[in-house]
């Protein structure tokens, strides 16, 4: 987001807004929460004592102790390195899917909000009809379509998730039109697409935003689910909801194997849940609902 | 974090009148049984899945069955006799009825096994298709005209293709069958709903009564195995067909319950591409050397002790030791890296040597890959998981999308069923089509030898080709693990696997 | 947009067929070949693999598959599941109740959990029980369904014994055992929706406390209980009813993974089981009922909005 785009008519509320987000503390905690796991999931290999793929034989499905945090898993690797290494494929499955979902969603939402009549109807039908599908079918469906591996799984989600950002970007778009700064750059004789870009966009941001932020959170556990399924992260590597995968079979013997890394996901999506309510509060003045 | 938990469910607890012994099975004579899958259609004819075989075995009964010692014995059939090598003739057990009230005799084998033949969508077909014709002697006596000697064939009639159908229903009912089957066997089909619940009372007309002890029988598919367990532990199953390994020492622990292992006929092993598709060209794919190097890097014993509890056996062959077409002299290698390393030099490859290994994505499975997976590694392999879902991981077999493939199989007991559509070039089980003109005639040879002793030695041939060519290296052969309660008395475990409710009873 | 609502039902006749030609297009992606699947052990047999495939007609031009299925739906006839040779109409009409009464018991949790604590939070804003409202809302949003479903499962269950892990009873069978089994996933479906009802009305609240009728009801001098109750929340209701209906219509995704967890039979893990297992009548025919439902449902809550809010009717 560079300055640049955002300076015309939106950059006074945006920049009031990032000032008072500094004083909104749960958005702060959120925001915290979220810079955490992603130094976690950057420094990872500083962070994890051993490495997240090495399996020791004689040590499987050991308790957690002073030796191994979180205890170790079903082939003895120690569990704590693995949960700070799936920190990666997490956040990375959250922030590359809703990337791709905004790709794919806002562009449509302007065309669709700017262009109305027949795009419009064309566009909302698709859309309609994609949520009508229940989104793990799709996003199930789509993974194994792809073959599953974390990169498709961003794949299905974002795709998945694309019609939810076209939704926002639309009535978003709705609203702006209606403004009168648009009226006037239209009388000033500006060709449409430059009204768009240089008009609407930067007046779409906020809701845009507040949304991404909030799908992150959706999209962290929508990898979970399709690992959890077996249509994620390849092994060794790992994985947060591959791992609970793995741990359903030791729930009774090893339920440490469960309680971490779910209780890593439940983190990571509290602070992204935090962090877009706080956002929601600074930007989204109106607050629909 | 559990204590807090524990203090915001304990008010929920109370809510329900702390139902523990509520749901708990009431004590009539109705067996519950745990299934780990849903069987498909339960029709005979079109049926592919390995647990539908247990639910048939409460409703019918086939021309032979096994004992416990895998011994071909009587039940709808009370013997039979080769006029010669091609005419097999059947006799007939008196006065067995179908639960239809239809009664069994030579035109209802007739019908079925012509139905099997027949059927368009009849997966019973392939292992009954020597069959040329099927003649009524009287009712009592069938005779099977063989288009060539062919001596695994009595073990079909000892499989589904050996389950009669009631033919008047069958022939009315058409592919609809399957959805309320009628057989011979002890108990009829009450109802069904999938994923939920076959229930089946007893057929009081029963040839075999005496031997059969409970009112009623219910299969439930519970997919996950710690739910089963559960399920096993909290009394709402009587018994559970497949406890995972790794849950055998809760069982054990458990003074109301009781556990039965034996072995089973199935095992696991790699199927190595070695001629289906460019990727065959891979360096493991097109060197014999390395396929040994491979085997040589893993230790099979650790590998079972850390996935399976050390509950299975190392194997190097495709029939289990319970089997009398076991080759004892076939055993897996001691693991040797030095000379696995030596086989790696000499190929002439330089390591690391990339190899993908396709794995369906269930949990055990992965479990084994990984360990595999850090075993060859210090011999020079870069072995790569790419885990499919089952059906992803088939379809990918079967075009050739892959360099090697671990997959298990269910078992025969006939050895045929474990080797020829696995080795033979041409079959699908073959997914790395595999092909060896000594081995396609070996495969054939044995199916015409006559006797038990000499097809064991046309079989022992082919494993001293399949030790050098390598196309499958086999890991382990499987155990059939049944969890039940102490109470449940009578049942007799039988390598298949297959839950036969004759004899077995509640103590209460 | 509020036009009559048989010309809305038109509307969505596109969208319905937009939505089984994405599910029809998705399944020829998938790989995996259900004859395969069909056959199973006897898969070994390349002759009963090409038989297999004649018969579900696999070897057609996908048109000529697509429009086979469409002319049966046309005539009332969803297909037959090619695993099960039952048809997908009773199928769907075996599980679906079961998915509806673990919606309906996951949303009663979500209403009972949601509107109180909304309330609360919004009446004594800025306390403590406004933030311990807010975190139990957030806990529910951000908690894994399938990770709280296996705790739950482990304490529970396990643990404690109170409750049977899975093994669904049907409610016409034993009502008391059916309810047993289905409360944790009920639960665990409902917290997450329990969630958002409980921010919607919070902030409902918040806005209708403000308004002129609470002043004046409070300058009545009428008790603080019932110009909460009475005034304010009734008002409040308005939009988080509308949302209530939406986020049933949601209920049935949700249910995918709950289902799976506790071994549920419903229709989610109907059609989980037949992507699974190539079933492609059945995965058509699931996603068809569930789009129309998913669709109805929402124009049911869009009239629903309409009627109780006289606002929007003038446009």
């Amino acid at each position: 987001m560079s300055a640049t785009v955002l300076s015309r008519p939106a950059a006074s509320p945006f920049r009031l807004g990032l000032r008072r987000f500094r004083r909104h503390r749960s958005g702060m905690v959120g925001l915290v929460l979220v810079a955490a796991f992603v130094i976690i999931a950057v420094a990872a290999p500083l962070v994890a004592p051993v490495s997240p793929i090495a399996a020791s034989w004689d040590a499987i499905r050991k308790a957690p102790s002073w030796l191994h945090w979180m205890g170790t898993d079903e082939i003895g690797r120690d569990e704590f390195s693995r949960v700070v290494w799936g920190a990666r494929a997490s956040l990375a499955a959250g922030v590359v899917s809703v990337l791709i979902a905004g790709a794919i969603g806002v562009p449509a939402g302007l065309a669709a909000g700017f262009a109305g009549g027949w795009t419009d109807s064309i566009l909302s039908r698709i859309v309609d009809a994609m949520l009508a599908i229940p989104f793990l079918i799709l996003a199930i469906a789509l993974a194994a379509f792809l073959g599953p591996n974390l990169r498709n799984a961003m794949i299905a989600i974002g795709v998945s998730t694309a019609p939810v950002f076209m939704r926002v970007a639309r009535a978003a778009t709705l609203d702006t039109m209606t403004l009168d700064f648009i009226e006037a750059a239209r009388a000033v004789g500006n060709p449409p697409w430059r009204i768009a870009l240089r008009h609407v966009v930067p007046n779409i941001t906020a809701p845009v935003l507040v949304q991404a932020t909030l799908s992150i959170a959706t999209a962290i556990i929508a990898e979970a689910s399709l690992s959890f399924l077996g249509l994620g992260e390849q092994p060794p590597l790992p994985s947060w909801g591959s791992m609970l995968n793995a741990a359903q079979q030791f729930l009774t013997q090893a339920p440490w194997l469960a309680i971490f890394p779910g209780l890593a996901i439940f983190c990571v999506v509290l602070g992204f849940n935090l962090l877009g309510d706080g956002l929601r509060d600074v930007l989204d003045t109106r607050r629909r609902g | 974090m559990r204590s807090i938990l524990l203090a915001i469910l304990f008010p929920l607890g109370l809510l329900l009148g702390l139902a523990g012994p509520a749901f708990a099975a009431p004590h009539d004579r109705t067996l519950r049984i745990g299934l780990r899958e849903d069987p498909d259609i339960l029709d005979p004819t079109l049926s592919g899945s390995y647990v539908g075989r247990i639910v048939f075995a409460g409703m019918c009964d086939k021309l032979f069955d096994y004992d416990t010692k895998l011994n071909i014995v009587p039940q709808l059939a009370t013997g039979y006799t080769y006029k010669d090598p091609t005419h097999l003739i059947l006799h007939l057990r008196k006065g067995v009825l179908f639960q239809d009230g239809e009664k069994f005799d030579a035109a209802a084998v007739k019908y079925t096994l012509t139905r099997d033949l027949t059927m368009p969508r009849s997966l019973r077909k392939g292992q009954i298709n020597d069959i040329e014709s099927i003649n009524v002697i009287d009712p009592l006596t069938v005779e099977l005209v063989l288009k060539a000697p062919n001596s695994a064939l009595l073990a079909q009639l000892a499989g589904r293709p050996g389950i009669m159908l009631a033919p008047e229903v069958a022939a009315k009912e058409g592919k609809d069958f399957g959805l309320h089957p009628v057989c011979a066997g002890p108990f009829r089909f009450v109802s069904r709903i999938p994923q939920q619940k076959i229930v089946l009372e007893k057929f009081k007309r029963y040839w075999n009564a005496k031997a059969i002890h409970f009112d009623k029988v219910e299969y439930i598919p519970i997919v996950n195995s710690a739910v089963r367990l559960a399920n096993l532990q909290a009394g709402a199953l009587d018994m559970v067909v497949y406890i995972v390994p790794t849950d055998v020492p809760a069982v054990e622990k458990d003074p109301k319950l009781r556990i039965v292992t034996d072995t089973s006929l199935g095992y696991n092993g790699i199927t190595f591409n070695v001629g289906n598709g460019p990727e065959s060209k891979s360096p493991i794919g097109s060197s014999a050397d390395l396929r040994r190097a491979f085997e040589l890097a893993i230790d099979r014993t650790a590998l079972v002790h850390v996935v399976y509890n050390g509950l299975f056996a190392p194997v190097a062959q495709a029939n289990p030791p319970s089997s009398q077409f076991y080759v004892p002299s076939v055993v897996p290698p001691k693991r040797d890296i030095a000379a696995a390393k030596k086989l790696v030099a000499a190929s002439g490859v330089k390591p690391p040597i990339p190899v993908t290994l396709l794995v369906p994505n269930s949990p055990d499975l992965l479990q084994a890959a990984q360990v595999i997976q850090a075993m060859v590694q210090p011999a020079g392999f870069d072995l790569k998981i790419r885990a499919m879902e089952f059906a992803s991981a088939l379809g990918a077999a079967r075009s050739g999308d892959f360099q090697a493939f671990l997959i298990g199989w269910s078992g025969r007991a006939d050895a045929d069923g474990n080797m020829y559509s696995f080795l033979h070039s041409g079959f699908g089980f073959n997914y790395g089509h595999y092909s060896n003109p000594k081995v396609d005639a070996l495969l054939d040879a044995a199916r015409r030898a006559p006797t038990v002793a000499a097809r064991k030695a046309v079989y022992a041939k082919v494993w001293a080709i399949e030790r050098q060519d390598m196309p499958i290296l086999y890991l382990w052969s499987l155990k059939n693990i049944v969890g039940m309660k102490k109470d449940l008395l009578g049942f007799r475990q039988v390598p298949d696997g297959i839950i036969r409710l004759q004899g077995m009873h509640f103590a209460r | 947009m509020q036009g009559p609502i048989g010309a809305r039902l038109v509307q969505l006749l596109p969208t319905i067929l937009l939505v089984s030609l994405i599910v029809f297009a998705l399944q020829q992606l998938m790989p995996g070949d259900p004859a395969v699947l069909l056959a199973g052990e006897s898969a070994g047999d390349p002759h009963v693999i090409a038989q297999i495939r004649d018969q579900l007609l696999l070897n057609r031009p996908l048109w000529y598959q697509y429009l086979h299925w469409l002319f049966g739906v046309l005539h009332g006839n969803l297909g037959y599941s090619w695993r099960l040779s039952s048809p997908v109409s009773a199928l769907i009409a075996q599980k679906l109740p079961v998915t509806l009464q673990l919606s309906l018991m996951a949303f009663f949790f979500a209403v009972v959990i949601g509107v109180p604590a909304g309330v609360v939070s919004a009446v004594k804003r800025d306390t403590a029980w406004d933030w311990l409202a807010n975190a139990v809302g957030l806990f529910g949003l951000s908690i894994p369904n399938f990770w709280l479903g296996i705790v739950l499962i482990l304490l529970v269950s396990v643990d404690l014994g109170w409750l049977p892990p899975s093994g669904y009873v049907p409610l016409a069978q034993d009502p008391l055992r059916s309810l047993q089994t289905t409360i944790m996933p009920a639960f665990v479906l409902g917290n997450a929706i329990a969630a958002v009802l409980m921010r919607h009305t919070r902030s409902a609240m918040l806005t209708a406390l403000q308004q002129d009728y609470v002043r004046t009801a409070r300058a009545k001098g009428l008790a603080e209980r019932t110009v909460v109750l009475r005034h304010a929340l009734r008002n409040a209701l308005i939009p988080v009813v509308t949302l209530g209906g939406l986020q049933l219509g949601l209920l049935l995704s949700g249910a995918v993974l709950t289902e799976q967890v506790f071994d549920i039979p419903g229709i989610g893990k109907l059609v989980v089981d037949a992507v699974f297992n190539r079933d492609y009548p059945v995965i058509q025919g699931v996603v068809l009922v569930s789009g129309l439902l998913y669709v109805l449902i929402n124009l049911a809550t869009d009239v629903l909005y309409a009627v109780i809010n006289p606002r929007l009717r003038g446009g």
